[in-house]
């Protein structure tokens, strides 16, 4: 399956990407499979994404939570808690 | 429910004129504004730049919208929040809410100002002497929005 993923704000500078389309194995089914499978890539990707780590996720720009099914052609987004206002 | 996502500033009155033009059953406007602090967790904040995410930031300021209106009897809202770089004293966000009496005005401001802050997709960026850093989400934001979340909007309406 292929998405579409952004990233933002301290994510986007620790990853040094915006967005990238990325092709996924059979067994990422979950927004939360997603951030799984970016963090097997190690380095800033394992630090950045690491379990514990305060980030927010969104599916097809509707804040979501990890057991949130993607389909094919959706735009994933991570980002830390947000601080508007 | 107009709603705005903007570099360029907004004049207060103005907005407002236009938020209650032509209706005559308004009885309460609140608003409020959040401005650029020049001090912010011990350091001097010279200017301080707002991240956004373009294509989800303005539905999920209407989600909070519709979500205010569902629990309080109000006429309309307003949301205007600023991106880009601004500099100390710099108005960054604007919510206004006009309804008949000045109770349901108050309590939905606040929840929409409370809700923007933890569920819309913005980030601040400040520059300091020490270089430039994120700003971290309070807790206390956290908080006020689990406030709402135990509170029903019928109980809010008889305070």
């Amino acid at each position: 399956m292929n998405i579409q993923l952004r990233f933002f704000a301290s994510v986007r500078e620790a990853l040094g990407s915006s967005n990238e389309s990325v092709m996924l194995p059979a067994h990422v089914r979950t927004v939360g499979d997603v951030r799984d499978f970016l963090r097997e890539r190690g380095g800033m990707w394992a630090e950045t994404l690491a379990e514990g780590r305060a980030l927010r996720m969104a599916y097809n720009h509707q804040m979501t939570e990890p057991a949130t099914p993607i389909t094919e052609g959706c735009e994933v987004a991570f980002f830390p808690p947000v601080t508007g206002g | 429910m107009p709603i705005r996502v903007q570099t360029e500033d907004f004049d207060l009155s103005a907005e407002v004129a236009r938020l209650r033009a032509g209706d005559a059953r308004v009885g309460a406007v609140v608003s409020f504004i959040g401005t650029v602090r020049d001090i912010n967790d011990g350091a001097s904040v010279a200017e301080m730049e707002l991240e956004h995410y373009p294509e989800m930031t303005e539905k999920a300021l209407e989600d909070i919208v519709v979500q205010a209106k569902a629990r309080w009897d109000i006429f309309d809202a307003l949301v205007i929040h600023r991106v880009g770089p601004l500099k100390p004293q710099d108005q960054i966000v604007l919510a206004a809410v006009t309804s008949a009496h000045r109770g349901e005005a108050f309590a939905a401001c606040e929840f929409i100002m409370d809700y923007l802050k933890t569920q819309a997709p913005f980030w601040k960026k400040e520059q300091t002497p020490q270089g430039a850093r994120w700003v971290d989400a309070r807790t206390a934001d956290d908080h006020a929005l689990a406030k709402w979340n135990a509170a029903s909007g019928k109980a809010e309406k008889d305070a």
